[in-house]
């Protein structure tokens, strides 16, 4: 099982174990990863599953979609290595991800 | 005399959205009681709005809709029982009871009960089983065999014009099928939309090829001779032959537990800003749930997935020592062909409408305005501005019109004058 680490926008981090197929957002809500609002539970709708990719791994994703770019612009702390976690599928690609998480997701 | 009546557990009956954002969110809180959860249907939660759109399309299967997986719960500690349909709350002796048998005592109880599609009740459908291609789209039972009966050149009929049936609409043309929609008022999304943004999506599915019918109420459900199967639906002023029908005319909140046990009752189980109902070991959330707001000061009952989520959380809050009041702006969303729409507030209540963006270019904003404050924002494939809508309306913002429909000047450039 692929790991991602979390780090919250205080210091605070967390490993946590991801199934492969299942988004890193999911990943993060069922390890209760505090940081992670997923307000429309992965409907790329809401912006609020917002991380920062560590650029290591930004190269190993598909980059971000129509839908997912046209989010992302709107959000506060956009940074361009900003991506919504809901449309990142878990691969074995990815184990070991560090993703920070902003102060807000408002 | 009732020695388990002396527990910790939390029992939440239902299992959708609310229900497991509660439970993982009382985890985090750092709540450490034992908790049952209780769903009627056969699956973990899984996310419903998907229903009638990437699940209906066979974009996403139903593994991917899952909110949280069996083993999430396991580890958190959540028991979740599938199946499990709840006929009776004892307050008294402060335990539920199954349909099969056995009781299950709370020290804590919520009801995440949900709602239920509201049936068609026309002439024609008396008397009889519900036709077997007359459907209804609440739960994966229901989209299942819809998805699997869209079949090029089928004709389908779509009863109810608002987001549920135009949703479908959507789906089922790109699918090939003959689709027509019948809505009883005036105009589509006449409860939650301006004219103008009914207007704008009466032409995109007119020219996506749908035939879209309003004034056009229901007048008979016309079955074939063993009564199994709709052949066709009648309006005032047609007869529609029919592969297929899809009901789309709303929800009933699922609220006859808490009605027979006492709790008070009002177009929802009634419950304070921390979702606590007129029992105070009783909490409500999401559809079910009929809650104070403070920015729009009268009481809601929304049917809406943030909705339920932030409900979830202020509950959890609460048990977990750390109430937080729930004020959150509603907003919700519809997908139809390219087309991302997103809602915040509520626009009722609105004397002007001021549009940024053209309509023509579907990509605009409609800012809703009352005494010269933004109540409500749709935004079609704007999501930028409607983020920052989202804040505005959260301030109940007092902008000029004129800046709103500027293009020029940023909305976040408004956003810093509110602030």
């Amino acid at each position: 099982m692929p790991k991602i680490v979390f780090i919250e926008h205080d210091g605070e981090q967390r490993e946590v174990q991801a199934e492969a197929g299942r988004s890193v957002m999911q990943a993060a809500v069922e390890n209760a990863v505090p940081g992670i609002v997923a307000d429309c539970s992965g409907s790329c709708s809401c912006g609020t599953c917002h991380g920062f990719i560590d650029p290591a791994w930004l190269a190993k994703i598909p980059a971000a979609g129509g839908a997912e770019s046209a989010m992302l612009e709107g959000l506060l702390e956009l940074q361009p290595n900003s991506r919504l976690t809901c449309q990142i599928t878990v691969t074995e690609d990815i184990d070991g991800m560090v993703v920070r998480l902003p102060k807000s997701q408002f | 005399m009732i020695m388990q009546s002396a527990t910790d557990r939390i029992v939440v009956i239902g299992a959708g959205h609310a229900a497991s954002e509660f439970a993982g969110a009382l985890r985090a809180g750092g709540f450490s009681a034992p908790v049952l959860m209780l769903g009627e249907e056969a699956h973990l939660p899984y996310q419903r709005p998907p229903l009638s759109k990437a699940f209906l399309s066979g974009e996403a299967p139903l593994a991917a809709l899952e909110l949280k997986s069996a083993a999430a719960y396991e580890k958190m500690g959540v028991e979740v029982r599938t199946g499990a349909r709840v006929t009776a709350i004892d307050r008294r002796a402060r335990r539920i009871e199954l349909e099969h048998g056995g009781y299950e005592y709370y020290g804590k109880l919520v009801l995440a009960t949900g709602g239920r599609a509201r049936p068609l009740a026309v002439h024609g459908l008396e008397d009889v089983r519900k036709p077997a291609n007359l459907h209804y789209l609440r739960t994966v039972a229901d989209a299942g065999p819809v998805r699997e009966l869209l079949r090029p050149g089928s004709r389908l009929v779509i009863i109810g014009g608002g987001y549920v049936g135009l949703e479908v609409a959507s789906v089922a043309r790109k699918r090939g099928l003959e689709v027509t929609v019948l809505e009883a008022l005036p105009r589509l999304l006449a409860r939650v939309t301006a004219a103008e943004i009914s207007a704008f999506y009466e032409r995109i599915h007119h020219d996506a090829g749908v035939a879209i019918r309003t004034r056009a109420a229901v007048r008979r459900i016309e079955t074939g001779p063993s009564g199994a199967t709709v052949v066709a639906v009648h309006t005032q002023d047609e007869v529609i032959a029919a592969d297929l029908v899809l009901a789309g005319v709303g929800q009933i909140p699922n609220v006859e537990l808490a009605e027979r046990c006492g709790l008070a009752v009002d177009n929802g189980v009634v419950v304070d800003q921390h979702s606590r109902s007129s029992d105070p070991d009783i909490f409500a959330i999401g559809d079910c749930s009929n809650h104070p707001s403070a920015l729009y000061r009268r009481r809601l009952r929304l049917e809406s997935v943030p909705n339920a989520l932030g409900q979830a959380r202020a509950a959890a809050a609460t048990l977990c020592g750390s109430p937080r009041a729930y004020d959150a702006v509603p907003w919700f969303w519809s997908d139809q062909y390219d087309l991302k729409l997103q809602m915040v507030g509520l626009s009722q209540g609105h004397d002007r409408v001021v549009t940024r963006g053209k309509l023509g270019e579907r990509s605009f904003i409609t800012f809703y305005l009352e005494a010269g404050r933004i109540i409500a924002a749709d935004a079609v494939n704007r999501p930028k501005d409607f983020l920052a809508a989202k804040r505005l309306v959260g301030e109940l913002a007092q902008i000029a019109p004129e800046s709103l429909a500027d293009e020029s000047r940023p909305l976040q450039s408004a956003l810093c004058m509110v602030n």
